[in-house]
């Protein structure tokens, strides 16, 4: 079951690539969508059957190289379960973005689908080696996603940026996946044994080092601060669809290997640096809210929002290991929202940079002060668009509030400064969406010359419909946010435990 | 009975969302569902305080989002649902056709549900939840003419105002989970342990204070008039900056379980009071002068919550509802018929339109405290409490009652005056002026006006006893008789003094400005906390353009360099080396060659040498 959810899309994009030349290219995006669509209904269908209590489910276990300890090992809990439903669901909303697309659409349409196998199979990967080769195909498809579609000769520079960052970060991570490996008796990758054996229990240095690098990798890749700066021209220069997939999907691959890897499988490291992973949380929080608010492009201040929101989630699993001053009840809340937030920001900022895209295709700017007034011309656009935001914000109501809520309440006590300083970030993307927002889109009409002629169209079928779902499903999580928390509340308990041990 | 609360915040929640997103669509529609709902709402929360029903839901790990209508929810539900009502209904002739009518009153309706699950929630996520909810309405009501800048302005202003004061909110929840109080349910609030105790109690009279445009924060309300009136007589009279009183109010125990916060409450209620009390006396602008006076009026409240006389907060909260909307709603009524909030330009305006203008003379007049109307009684049921925790409080307290006397009847003088001949010449400085009243604006002024008047008697000995069962706060003083005299007279003094001062002839001298500029409160944040903030928020963006990217530009340039030089030492060290190596062994070659030239005579003559070589090496090495 979960091999056909993670090669089925790959199983489709190499059917499209033997197929004749004289296929058209709205056919391609609608396979495209027909493939996505068909997994979002398998992840219903394993949501459905999912049994919060019941651990690792639908599980896999394949010989793939005994000799280096290394095998084929998939499976869902509460902690991935969630990330697969957000990886089907956003990637559905691109391909829907997509419909018009007209550049080299086949290969376009390829890399997308060759993109949603690497993320399923990563955040369903049980296995140190197969976690790593999906982590660095992503990087391969996403450089070719913003050199191939993105806009021009700085695109290419972005993505070889963003290429060469990212490597380098995921070989940090095989470096310390090696460290694990080695002091494993008998030597293995598979991650449910590490977590079993805790290899590392009582290593000091050692173990401390093999934090260094698995958390050095994965904090380039989330990104923190001061690992973040391939993201903005990333995300500036890559078309809509390619971003939302970056910063949806993507950003979450960093995330989630904190709790599944680095928490679970270096438990006395983990508590012992905690605070090192507190400060560089609250850090990112703060830090990529201020350079937000300071930025004239509107996409590079998403960009940052994004390290201001994944700095919640570093804040949050950080404190989570910090055992002094706590209950087991705060830190699991802590945990439980880091993973909402990982659900909740990819909605939200997936849909955000999809209405980006919207406002590009229009204005071909994505410059703050080159719009005003737009909702006079787009009222549709301008109301989804300030729903993102306030969103994006934490407005109670929708998924982010759920999130930074327990994040805030789960870390307080364990860590009351750092938490306390992260507190503002809420009341700094305030300022910098509606400060954004006010002079993009309310006040008297004024558009770039590229707009002028054609004038401002409000949302087109396919762009609601990509947007417009992604906001629907963060709405449910924040009105009746249980259907959510009751798959990813035993799953953070059973962190919070492991990394109590 | 447990669906009642839930359906009491869901139907102005669902259909004002639901009409919000109808928008220009629901333009003939709106102006008679969104009355409707709101008496729809009305009977349900009547439903709600007879009946006391409880719910909740879980939500949380370990924390439930719950509800209940107890007995100070059961007089707030009532208060807001009622004053939404008038306010909507007023509401349905004030706005021209071509408005969006759809989202004026879904947002009212939402607005109004955002309050009543404030008032009815008993946990604090979802306490917090309507909180933010309510303030992110409030906004999207203030900027309703968005195609003006500076409405919009404002409305950034108020939200991230009142925003920075929610902080608090998350900092107690936070505390109380700390703390011991895992529900997070309001009731569990004051058994926190200390220290966690004392932030939650710092937390919730933050976020208070800021919410109820509380000294420092009070500029908010002045930027808030960039509203429409209507949005006015709901929000800034009986829900969100009385959501703050009433949270004060509500968690009086947390206050009282810290020897700081209860001072610290109720004097800047006082101070507040007295202050901004000042501030509307210097106000020309007839919605300046109403929002100052919400503040300083909103201070009884605090002063009420912060010294434990919860059901005098509680008179004063309703009280000041009716009065304040009634207006609101009047003062709206004139700028929409004569185009103008001056104060000078509105003379003889409550003598055009009658209707409005009783209703607007009764209600300033209750403002001032005058007897017997009800703020006068309210206002000392305060004051009793304060008096009872300090002297300075009640002589503050009632200083800042004077001014309300003050600053009510220089409002009153001002639409009293006979009509000027020429009057029409200052009309229509904000827009232009309908020259009528709408049709559906008596009868919600009129019903506002007798409540503002009468509800007084929750003053009386009996009722008092009534209310101060109901609010489950039974020990609190009554105000003796000599404080009620003198309270009175000094109100009744204060305003005849304000009369004889407006009827003396030449020119009324001007208000100091710092009155006038609200205390310069708004330049205080500006130049304190946006400014740097902003300037902070550039230099970093600078420092991670040039610093932080800077370092990973020269880490590449670095690996580039590194390259160039691998490539040097490759080429000219390395490769140099072994080039030199087949040089070197090229020229031993030709040199090897040189002997073999196949002449005879120089073998022999190479022969002799060698023979000669070695002898002497053989001889020598003997």
């Amino acid at each position: 079951m979960l091999s056909v959810l993670i090669f089925l899309p790959l199983l489709v994009c190499c059917v499209l690539l033997v197929l004749p030349r004289g296929l058209p290219d709205r056919r391609c995006v609608q396979v495209w969508i027909a493939t996505a669509a068909v997994e979002l209904a398998l992840v219903a269908y394993l949501w459905a059957a999912f049994d919060p209590g019941g651990g690792i489910q639908a599980e896999e276990r394949v010989r793939w190289i005994p000799g280096a300890g290394v095998g084929y090992h998939v499976g869902v809990d509460g902690l991935s379960l969630p990330l697969v439903a957000l990886t089907c669901l956003v990637f559905l909303a691109a391909a829907v973005y997509s419909l018009r697309e007209t550049r080299r659409v086949r290969a376009y349409v390829c890399l997308f689908l060759f993109l949603q196998t690497v993320s399923v199979g990563l955040f369903v990967a049980l296995d140190l080696i197969l976690f790593f080769v999906f982590f660095d195909l992503s990087i391969v498809g996403m450089f070719f996603v913003i050199a191939g579609w993105g806009h021009g000769e700085r695109a290419r520079a972005a993505a070889l940026t963003f290429f060469l960052y990212t490597f380098v970060g995921s070989l940090a991570l095989l470096l310390g996946f090696i460290g694990l490996f080695l002091a494993a008796t008998p030597h293995t990758f598979d991650i449910v044994d590490l977590t079993r054996e805790n290899p590392l229990a009582g290593r000091g240095t050692y173990a401390g080092l093999v934090l260094l690098a698995i958390g050095v990798g994965l904090a380039v890749k989330t990104p923190t601060v001061p690992f973040h700066t391939w993201l903005p021209p990333a995300h500036s220069e890559a078309p809509a669809a390619g971003s939302a997939v970056l910063a949806g999907i993507l950003l979450k691959m960093g995330a989630y290997g904190f709790v599944r890897i680095a928490m679970p499988l270096l438990p006395g490291s983990w508590r012992r640096y905690a605070l090192v992973v507190v400060v560089v949380g609250a850090v990112s929080v703060v830090y990529g809210a201020l350079v937000a608010l300071a930025q004239t492009d509107l996409k590079r201040m998403v960009a940052y929002t994004s390290v201001n929101h994944m700095g919640y989630i570093v804040l949050a699993v950080g404190a989570a290991g910090t055992l002094a001053g706590s209950d087991a009840q705060a830190r699991s809340l802590a945990v439980t929202g880091a993973v909402v937030q990982m659900v909740s920001h990819g909605l939200i900022t997936g849909a955000l940079f999809l209405l980006t895209g919207v406002l590009y295709a229009r204005g071909r700017t994505y410059a703050i002060d080159a719009y005003a007034g737009v909702a006079a011309h787009a009222p549709r656009f301008a109301a989804l668009t300030f729903a993102a935001a306030f969103a994006s914000l934490g407005i109670p109501g929708f998924s982010g509030f759920i999130a930074e809520f327990q994040i805030f309440t789960g870390s307080l006590g364990q860590q009351t400064v750092a938490t306390a300083v992260a507190l503002t970030g809420i009341l700094l993307t305030a300022a910098l969406f509606l400060r954004a927002l006010r002079s993009m889109l309310l006040g008297a009409p004024r558009l770039p010359e590229a707009a002028s002629a054609g004038g401002f169209a409000d949302l087109a079928r396919h762009e609601a419909w990509s947007a417009g779902p992604l906001m629907a499903v963060a709405l449910a999580i924040g009105v009746a946010p249980r259907w959510l928390l009751d798959v990813v509340e035993p799953a953070g308990r059973a962190v919070v435990g492991l990394v109590a041990r | 009975m447990s669906a009642l609360p839930w359906l009491l915040v869901a139907v102005p929640l669902c259909s004002g969302a639901l009409l919000t997103a109808a928008g220009r669509r629901a333009n003939r529609l709106a102006p008679v569902l969104g009355p409707a709902l709101a008496a729809a709402t009305l009977v349900l929360a009547g439903a709600a305080a007879a009946v006391r029903p409880g719910a909740g839901a879980p939500l949380l790990a370990g924390v439930r989002a719950g509800l209940a209508v107890d007995g100070l929810s059961a007089v707030m539900v009532v208060t807001v649902a009622s004053v939404m009502l008038c306010v909507l209904v007023f509401s349905a002739t004030e706005f021209g056709p071509e408005e969006d009518l759809g989202r004026f009153h879904g947002l009212m309706l939402f607005f109004g549900g955002a309050m009543l699950l404030t008032v009815t929630a008993t946990t604090l996520p979802l306490l917090l939840m309507a909180w933010e909810a309510m303030g992110a309405s409030s906004w999207a009501l203030i900027g309703y003419w968005w195609r003006q800048p500076a409405r919009v302005r404002a409305a950034d202003t108020a939200f991230l105002a009142t925003r920075s004061a929610d902080l608090g909110l998350y900092l107690a929840a936070g505390a109380a989970l700390a703390g011991g109080a895992g529900g997070l349910e309001l009731a569990q609030l004051p058994a926190a342990a200390s220290p966690w105790v004392h932030v939650a109690a710092g937390g919730v009279a933050a976020a208070a204070l800021g919410k109820s445009a509380q000294l420092p924060l009070s500029f908010w309300l002045s930027r808030a008039m960039q509203g429409p009136s209507p949005v006015s007589a709901l929000l800034h009279s009986a829900t969100m900056v009385a959501a703050g009183a009433y949270l004060l109010l509500r968690l009086h125990p947390l206050l009282a379980a810290t020897s700081w916060a209860g001072p610290l409450v109720a004097w800047t209620g006082a101070l507040t009071a007295l202050l901004l009390g000042a501030v509307a006396v210097a106000q020309r602008d007839l919605k300046q002068l109403l929002a100052a006076s919400t503040c300083a009026q909103i201070g009884y409240m605090v002063l009420a919550a912060g010294s434990g006389a919860v059901a005098g907060g509680v008179t004063q909260l309703v009280a000041h509802a009716a009065a304040k909307s009634a207006l609101f709603l009047a003062a709206g009524a004139w700028l929409t018929a004569l185009g103008t909030k001056q104060l000078p330009a509105l003379r003889g305006a409550a003598r055009r339109y009658r209707a409005v203008g009783t209703a607007f003379v009764v209600c300033a007049l209750t403002l001032a405290g005058l007897p017997p109307l009800s703020l006068w009684a309210a206002k000392d049921e305060v004051l009793a409490g304060a008096r009872a925790e300090s002297a300075g409080l009640y002589a503050v307290g009632l200083a800042g009652a004077a001014l309300a006397a003050a600053y009510s009847v220089k409002a009153v003088w001002y639409v009293t005056r006979p009509r000027p001949a020429r009057g029409a010449e200052r009309y229509d400085t904000e827009q232009r002026g309908t020259r009528h009243v709408g049709r559906s604006a008596p009868p919600p002024l009129a019903v506002l006006t007798a409540a503002a008047a009468v509800l007084g008697v929750l003053a009386l000995p009996g009722p008092a006893a009534w209310l101060k069962r109901l609010v489950g706060s039974p020990a609190e003083p009554s105000p003796t008789a000599w404080e009620l005299v003198l309270s009175g007279a000094l109100a009744a003094a204060v305003a005849a003094a304000a009369w004889w001062w407006g009827n003396r002839p030449g020119a009324l001298p001007a208000a100091p400005r710092w009155a006038r500029d609200w205390l310069h409160l708004e330049r205080a944040a500006d130049a304190l906390v946006v400014r740097p903030v902003l300037a902070l928020a550039r230099s970093l963006a600078a420092f991670d353009d040039r610093v932080v990217d800077g370092a990973v530009r020269a880490a590449a340039r670095g690996g580039l360099a590194a390259a160039r030089t691998a490539r040097r030492v490759d080429d000219d060290g390395i490769d140099a080396a072994v080039r030199a190596v087949a040089a070197g062994t090229g020229r031993l070659g030709r040199w090897a060659r040189r002997p073999q030239t196949g002449l005879l005579h120089q073998y022999y003559a190479q022969a002799a040498v060698g023979f000669a070589v070695l002898a002497l090496i053989v001889l020598l090495a003997r």
